[in-house]
């Protein structure tokens, strides 16, 4: 918790926005997840979120899908993901999100499940299939370990919803809103104007939670984040990154080049 | 008096139930809840139900007593004493979808909707869902995995013919579970325009209970049916578990009444020691897919193992939330029937009774002569059973034709 609100804090300060990178664990396998998560941090992603996939991944557009279908075929899954934010956090003091499903947690049980992740130094969790209303068990576990819970926000949520989260911030970890930019699925390109209202949104959630904002979904281009973070407090690209890897897993270049101007651009 | 419903809590079947769903779906969940409230308790709405139930889907479907079946599950006549058939098959479609499909489509159509999706398995609930909007006049797209498309040949030309658009999901294991994770992908997508009506009593609230009350027809015609041949209630209601429709549509007319036990049959595939069953309460464990927490088929890590049956309509590694709870609490005893078994029940029933059921219903009568025996234990005398045969078997004709007729010269 501490680290992502003090990466907040600084970017405000330099008058900067926070990038949020992510990565779909153990595609194309653990040990070159490890360096392009490095790589991204090296090349100015402030904030990592690690990829937990999972085999019914119905919130993801193709690009993620089948980066959770390729990382499962090789024995990926929340264990691994653990074992490489376990191996970053060796390296690195960058913050760590786990993005992924409601049921490989609650399979291993929130408790357990929350000391896990705390144990591998992983600082907040954002589980895409557990709205606010059924995320108490989760919250509470994670809450007497500090880590946090990322809530998200769509355009579709209502204003009674959205002060519900500044509720929750009170009371537990909730380090920053995930704004999710359009209705749909990671992996579409988002319209400028979609992108730029959606950040105008962000901010007003920001002023009714009293948490930081972000705007992810559809953001896959320097120009893209840009736009989306004017007026929120950062951005995140995922589906980009992803096919980025697909497309030459050997490599980091074209992944660290996209960080390099993201990074530029904000 | 075990109830299953939590008005206080709605949407949760004792622990089993809630919305696990992207938070963009919440509003749309939201005002689906309302308009069940709303347009679902109008008077307009339920004389125009009931109308298109009787004119169009074939309702009361009738209650046939199978002798000659009760008679061939035991000759001496010692467990069961009268063995009825709720005709499900006979409804329009040539299965009970057709009492969800249109109820959902009607609704939709009232709450403004413009666009229909559904996913679908065997694709009954597809053709249902196809039908209702040809009727009713709105467009529909069916998600079905690439697999079952092969399996299923005859019920996609089906649905294309009733004007419905087919898309095969290449996605996981190109079966149920990936047809529903596309059909949400879409919904997430469309869901200013779009009704996704879901083809089980799963899903996240308001889905299974606007299912099973839709489907709970079949338990309310059942129930006075028998009151008026027997003069009594049964002593048992059975029916097969998919996601669970049929069955809680049937167990609804009883689930009050505590002396009729419910039986819910599940396919067991290969076999439940195996790795290739859909017997998701008997071998599961309890997980959040697709909307609810209940029993699901996911190994330690969490993910979600592919599901195997003979029949596609049973093979969904998930299960509606009120059966998870008529589980746990004792009400519902689950049981489950090998794809051999099945078979061997398909063929018995052909022969005997002149109804090929769909191989779905064939897994519970798979399991008659045990359901009958515990109950007449319990009772002390021969049991009156009555059975939801929820489809007719002419869409697997080709399996019963290979897998029955396989070893006779032609
Ligand atoms: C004839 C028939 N029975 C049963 C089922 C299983 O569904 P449910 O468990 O929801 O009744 C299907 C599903 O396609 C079906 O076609």
């Amino acid at each position: 918790m501490g680290r992502i609100d003090d990466v907040f804090a600084k970017r405000a300060a330099e008058g900067k926005k926070v990038l949020v990178t992510y990565l779909c664990v153990g595609d194309p396998d653990a040990e070159r997840s490890i360096a392009l998560a490095l790589a991204c941090a090296e090349e100015g992603a402030d904030v990592l979120e690690l990829g937990c996939p999972f085999s019914d991944p119905s919130a993801d557009g193709v690009a993620i899908a089948r980066a959770s279908q390729r990382a499962l075929a090789r024995g990926g899954g929340l264990a691994e993901t653990l074992e490489v934010a376990r191996a970053i956090r060796e390296k690195s003091d960058v913050p760590l999100v786990l993005f992924g499903y409601y049921n490989p947690l609650f399979v291993r049980g929130e408790q357990d499940a929350a000391r896990a992740v705390a144990n591998a130094g992983v600082d907040a969790l954002l589980v895409v299939d557990l709205p606010i209303d059924e995320s108490t068990p989760l919250r509470e576990a994670c809450a007497v370990r500090n880590v946090g819970v990322v809530p998200l926000v769509a355009p579709t949520t209502k204003l009674d919803r959205i002060e519900k989260i500044g509720l929750f911030a009170n009371r537990y970890p909730v380090p920053f809103v995930y704004y999710v930019s359009m209705t749909g699925v990671t992996g579409g390109a988002g319209a400028s104007e979609v992108l730029g209202k959606a950040g105008e949104e962000a901010k007003r959630v920001r002023e009714v939670t009293k948490r930081p904002t972000v705007v992810g979904f559809g953001i896959d281009s320097a120009d893209r984040a840009r736009i989306a973070a004017e007026h929120a407090d950062g951005v995140v690209v995922g589906s980009e990154i992803v096919r980025r890897i697909e497309k030459d897993p050997k490599s980091d270049a074209a992944v660290r080049e996209l960080v390099r101007d993201l990074r530029a651009s904000l | 008096m075990p109830s299953s419903h939590h008005p206080q809590n709605p949407g949760w079947y004792g622990p089993y139930g809630g919305r696990f769903v992207s938070e963009t779906l919440i509003p749309a969940l939201d005002e689906l809840t309302e308009a069940i409230a709303g347009i679902g308790t109008s008077e307009a709405y339920k004389t125009e139900l009931n109308a298109l139930l009787t004119n169009y889907v074939g309702r009361p479907t009738p209650l046939t007593e199978a002798h000659r079946l009760a008679r061939e599950i035991d000759p001496s006549k010692k467990t069961i004493g009268r063995l009825f058939f709720k005709r499900e098959d006979l409804c329009h479609t040539g299965a009970h979808k057709i009492n969800n499909a249109i109820g959902q489509v009607l609704l939709a159509s009232k709450m403004g909707k413009t666009r229909i999706i559904a996913e679908t398995g065997a694709g009954q609930h597809g053709v249902a869902t196809a039908t209702a909007c040809a009727l009713i006049g709105l467009p529909c797209e069916v998600y079905m995995g690439a697999e079952d498309v092969k399996r299923q040949a005859p019920n996609v030309g089906r649905m294309k013919l009733l004007g419905a658009k087919v898309i095969a999901v290449e996605s996981g294991s190109k079966t149920l579970k990936d047809a529903m994770n596309e059909a949400l992908r879409d919904w997430v997508t469309n869901v200013a325009t779009t009704h996704y009506c879901i083809g089980s009593a799963a899903g996240p609230h308001p889905y299974p209970e606007l299912v099973a009350k839709l489907q709970s027809i079949i338990g309310t015609e059942a129930r006075a049916q028998l009151m008026e041949r027997t003069g009594r209630l049964p002593d048992a209601a059975v029916a097969c578990v998919g996601g669970g429709s049929n069955a809680i549509g049937m167990f609804r007319g009883f689930l009050a009444a505590a002396s009729v036990k419910l039986y819910g049959v599940e396919a067991a595939g290969h076999g439940v020691a195996t790795d290739k069953h859909a017997a998701t309460l008997t071998a599961g464990r309890v997980g959040i897919l697709h909307g609810s927490k209940s029993f699901v088929l996911c190994d330690e890590g969490g993910q979600i193992k592919e599901a195997h049956s003979i029949s596609a309509g049973l093979d969904y590694p998930g299960v509606g939330p009120e059966h998870s709870w008529l589980k746990t609490s004792g009400r519902a005893r689950y049981l489950s029937a090998t794809d051999e078994e099945a078979l061997a029940a398909a063929s018995l029933v052909a022969r005997t009774e002149g109804i090929i059921p769909a191989l779905e219903t064939s897994h519970p009568i798979a399991k008659l002569g045990e359901i009958a025996s515990e109950v007449a234990k319990g009772i002390g005398r021969p049991a009156t059973i009555v059975l939801c045969l929820s489809g007719r078997g002419d869409k697997d004709l080709e399996t019963l034709l290979a897998r029955c007729l396989g070893n006779e010269a032609n």
